[in-house]
C-alpha cells in the first residue's frame, strides 16, 4: 500500500482533492451535487469503456477508429435480441457477441490483410451504420429494465454511495476492468507482450512473441468492451434504440484515450472530467443560473475534445508502432 | 504494382486486366455488392430483379427521374472530390458532411442577404460563400494537424458535429424563416439562383468541370507533385523541401472548399433555401465515392453517378415494395468494404493482386 502511494502520488492526491471538493459541494447543495454526479457516470460510462477498446488496440499498436461503429453495432444487436428473446441478459451477452465480430474484423483486415487501419476502421463504421439502419424497426420494447444492484454498506455512504454503489452490473463490470487492464498492462505478462508489440514489434517478434495472433487476440477481446458499451447504451442508459444512436461517442474515446495519456485510470478520469463538464453545463442551464442556447451545451464535448487534444496531443506520446502493419523481415 | 516479367507468360488479355485492376477491382466490387444485396432483398420477401428494375427505372427511366439523379449525383461529385483530395495528401477527411452543411448554409446565406446584385454575380458570390465557409471549416483540422498534431481523423469528426449543433442553432434562432414551424432561413433570392440548361442542371456541369480541374490539378501541376509526394512520403517531401505544415492546411482548405462548394451548389441549384434535414449523409457517401475511386478525381464522376442513381431510386422502392430506402446504405457498405478490404483482389488476381496502399500511420503529425 505504501509504495503505492509512492508511486502514484500525484494521481491519489488529485483524487482525494477532488472527493474533498465535491463532499464541499454536497453539503452545500446536497440533491444537485449528486445529480450531477450520477450524470457525470452514466455519461461517462460508455466513454470509458469505449476509450479501453482504444488503449488495448494502441497499446497493442492498431489504431481503432471504428469503435462507433462497434457500438453501434452492438447497441443494435443487444436490443433487439434482448426485445426478440425477452431476456436482458441474452441481449447483453449477444450484443457482446456482436462486438467480438467487430473486434475480429478489425484484427484480421488490419493485422492478416495489412489494410490501411484507418479505412479499415471506418469501413466498420459505415458497415455498422448501414447495417443497423437497414434492419432497424420501429416499435420495439426491452422486457424489462436493468435492475440497480445496492451493495451493501458502501451504498449507505453519503454521496459516494448513491452515485458509486447504487447502480447497474455495467457499471461495476466497468470500473472493475478499468482498474484490472491498469493492472494487467503494466504487471502482467499479457501486458508487457501486448506493450511491446505496440512499440517495438520487431524486438518482441525476436523475443518469441507472436506479433500477429497478439494483435488479433486484443483488438478482438476490445470489441468485447465496444460490445460491453453497446449494450449498455442501448439496454440500461436509454432503454431504446435509433439510428445513428453512439453519436459520435467512439470519437470522443479515442480523444480521451489520448488525454488520458494511453492509461486506463487517466483515460478514465479523462472520461470522468468529460461528463462532469457536461452535467454541469446541463444543470446550470437548467436552473437559468446561464442561459446558453441547449444548441452550444451539445456542442461542448465536441469543442472540449479539440480543445484538449490541441493541447495534449503534443505532449503524450503514442505506441510507437501504432498505426503500422507489421511485416516480418525476410 | 505488377512485376514485369511473370506480366509478360500471362495471356495479354488477362495481364491487361492485372494492370487495370484498380479499374477491375471496384467494377466487381459494385457487381458482388448487388449480389449480395439481391439476396438480402430476397430474405425481405421481394424479387430483387423487379427491385433492382424498380430503382434504376425510377432514377434513370424519365427526365424527371433522370433530373432527380444528376441533382442528387452533383454534390456527391464535389463530397468525392473533397475526400479523394485529402487522401492523396494522406490526409483522411471524415468531415466533408460538416463542410458541405457549412457551405450549404453560407451559400444561402449570400443568397438571401445581399440585394440588387446582378443575376451572374449573385451567384458567383453565393458559391464563394459556400466554398470559403466549407474550405475554412476544414483547415481549422488541417492547422490543428499542421500545428499542434491533432488527427485529422478526430478533429473532422468533431466539427462534423459541431457544424450540425452550430447550423442548428443559426436556423432556429438568428436565421429562422418568421412564421414557419420548421427550422429553416428563407428563400434565396432568385438572381442567386442556380438556373437549368435544358434539363441538365448547371451544377451538375460546374461538378464535372471542377474534377477535370482537379484532375489537373493533381496530375499536372506542381502543387499537386507536392500533395502526391508529401501523401507518398512524408520525409522524402521534407527532404526535397516541401513545407509540409503548409501542403496539409493548404489541401484541407481545398478539400473542405471542394465540399463547400457541393453544399452550395445544392443550396443555390435545388434547395434554394437551408434546412437541416437536407444534406444529410453527403458527406459520408463522399467517403465511399473517394475510395470507390481509389481517390483518382476524375473516378469519382462515375464512382458518385452511381450513388446518385441508388440515392435517386431507392425511394420509389420503399414506394412499390415497402423496403426502406436504407438498402442503399448497405449496398454502398457492402462495396466499400469490398473495394477497401484486399479480399476481392486476391481472389482474382492472387499472387499479381496489389497490396493495399497505406494511406494513414498512426497519431504521428
Amino acid at each position: 500500500m505504501s509504495k503505492f502511494l509512492t508511486r502514484h502520488q500525484k494521481p491519489v492526491l488529485w483524487t482525494l482533492l477532488v472527493v474533498f471538493i465535491a463532499y464541499g459541494f454536497y453539503f452545500w447543495d446536497s440533491v444537485r451535487t449528486t445529480s450531477i454526479l450520477n450524470f457525470t457516470l452514466s455519461y461517462a460510462l460508455p466513454l470509458i469503456l469505449a476509450a479501453m477498446v482504444g488503449i488495448i488496440g494502441e497499446r497493442s499498436g492498431v489504431v481503432n477508429i471504428g469503435i462507433e461503429g462497434q457500438m453501434l453495432f452492438s447497441a443494435f444487436v443487444a436490443f433487439f435480441a434482448a426485445a426478440a428473446t425477452g431476456s436482458l441478459i441474452m441481449g447483453a451477452f449477444l450484443g457482446m457477441a456482436a462486438g467480438l465480430l467487430a473486434g475480429a474484423f478489425l484484427g484480421i483486415a488490419a493485422v492478416r490483410w495489412e489494410m490501411d487501419q484507418i479505412i479499415a476502421g471506418v469501413v466498420i463504421n459505415i458497415v455498422a451504420a448501414g447495417i443497423t439502419s437497414f434492419y432497424y424497426t420501429p416499435g420495439k420494447s426491452l422486457p424489462a429494465i436493468v435492475p440497480r444492484i445496492k451493495i451493501p454498506v458502501l451504498s449507505e455512504i453519503p454521496l459516494l454511495g448513491p452515485v458509486f454503489f447504487n447502480k447497474s452490473v455495467f457499471v461495476y463490470l466497468t470500473l472493475i476492468i478499468v482498474v484490472v487492464l491498469q493492472i494487467m498492462l503494466f504487471t502482467s505478462k499479457w501486458g508487457l507482450r501486448t506493450r511491446a508489440v505496440g512499440e517495438y514489434p520487431s524486438a518482441a517478434d525476436t523475443a518469441g512473441i507472436n506479433v500477429f495472433r497478439t494483435r488479433i487476440f486484443n483488438v478482438a477481446i476490445a470489441g468485447i468492451l465496444a460490445g460491453t458499451a453497446g449494450a449498455y447504451l442501448s439496454l440500461d442508459a436509454a432503454g431504446w434504440f435509433e439510428r445513428g444512436f453512439t453519436a459520435g461517442r467512439g470519437f470522443l474515446a479515442l480523444a480521451i484515450m489520448i488525454f488520458g495519456a494511453w492509461n486506463p485510470l487517466g483515460a478514465m478520469a479523462a472520461a470522468l472530467f468529460f461528463g462532469f463538464a457536461s452535467g454541469m453545463a446541463s444543470q446550470l442551464q437548467a436552473d437559468e443560473v446561464i442561459n446558453i442556447p441547449q444548441q452550444f451545451i451539445n456542442m461542448l464535448p465536441y469543442v472540449m475534445t479539440l480543445v484538449v487534444l490541441s493541447f495534449s496531443a503534443g505532449k503524450v506520446r503514442p505506441p510507437a508502432a501504432v498505426g503500422q502493419p507489421y511485416k516480418k523481415e525476410g | 504494382m505488377i512485376q514485369g516479367e511473370e506480366a509478360k507468360k500471362l495471356h495479354p488479355t488477362l495481364s491487361y486486366l492485372v494492370q487495370k485492376q484498380s479499374l477491375v477491382v471496384p467494377l466487381i466490387a459494385v457487381l458482388v455488392a448487388f449480389l449480395i444485396g439481391s439476396v438480402l432483398i430476397a430474405l425481405q420477401g421481394v424479387n430483387p430483379v423487379g427491385a433492382y428494375q424498380t430503382i434504376f427505372n425510377a432514377a434513370l427511366g424519365s427526365e424527371r427521374g433522370l433530373l432527380r439523379t444528376l441533382e442528387k449525383t452533383t454534390p456527391l461529385i464535389l463530397a468525392g472530390l473533397a475526400v479523394a483530395v485529402a487522401l492523396r495528401v494522406g490526409l483522411f477527411n471524415i468531415g466533408a458532411q460538416g463542410q458541405l452543411i457549412m457551405g450549404a448554409f453560407f451559400a444561402t446565406w449570400a443568397g438571401f442577404t445581399f440585394t440588387n446584385l446582378p443575376a451572374l454575380l449573385h451567384v458567383f458570390v453565393g458559391l464563394l460563400a459556400g466554398v470559403i465557409a466549407g474550405g475554412l471549416w476544414a483547415a481549422i483540422a488541417g492547422v490543428l494537424k499542421a500545428y499542434r498534431g491533432v488527427h485529422e481523423v478526430i478533429s473532422t469528426i468533431m466539427l462534423n458535429s459541431i457544424a450540425i449543433a452550430l447550423l442548428d442553432y443559426l436556423v432556429n434562432h438568428p436565421f429562422k424563416e418568421p412564421g414557419q414551424a420548421l427550422p429553416r432561413t428563407v428563400p434565396i433570392f432568385e438572381t442567386a439562383q442556380l438556373p437549368k440548361l435544358g434539363f441538365v442542371p448547371v451544377g451538375f456541369l460546374l461538378a464535372l468541370l471542377v474534377a477535370m480541374f482537379i484532375s489537373w490539378v493533381i496530375n499536372r501541376t506542381t502543387a499537386g507533385f507536392q500533395f502526391n509526394t508529401v501523401g507518398a512520403n512524408k520525409f522524402a517531401a521534407a527532404y526535397a523541401g516541401i513545407k509540409i505544415k503548409y501542403i496539409v492546411v493548404a489541401s484541407m482548405l481545398l478539400s473542405g472548399g471542394l465540399a463547400g462548394l457541393g453544399g452550395a451548389v445544392e443550396s443555390l441549384g435545388i434547395t434554394y433555401r437551408f434546412e437541416p434535414a437536407f444534406n444529410k449523409g453527403l458527406g459520408f457517401d463522399g467517403i465511399t465515392i473517394a475510395l470507390l475511386a481509389r481517390a483518382n478525381p476524375l473516378a469519382t464522376i462515375p464512382a458518385a453517378f452511381l450513388v446518385g442513381v441508388l440515392r435517386s431510386g431507392a425511394p420509389s422502392l420503399q414506394f412499390d415494395y415497402g423496403i426502406e430506402p436504407e438498402i442503399v446504405d448497405l449496398l454502398l457498405a457492402i462495396t466499400l468494404l469490398l473495394v477497401a478490404a484486399p479480399i476481392l483482389g486476391k481472389l482474382i488476381f492472387r499472387k499479381y493482386a496489389k497490396k493495399s496502399e497505406t494511406i494513414s500511420s498512426g497519431w504521428g503529425s
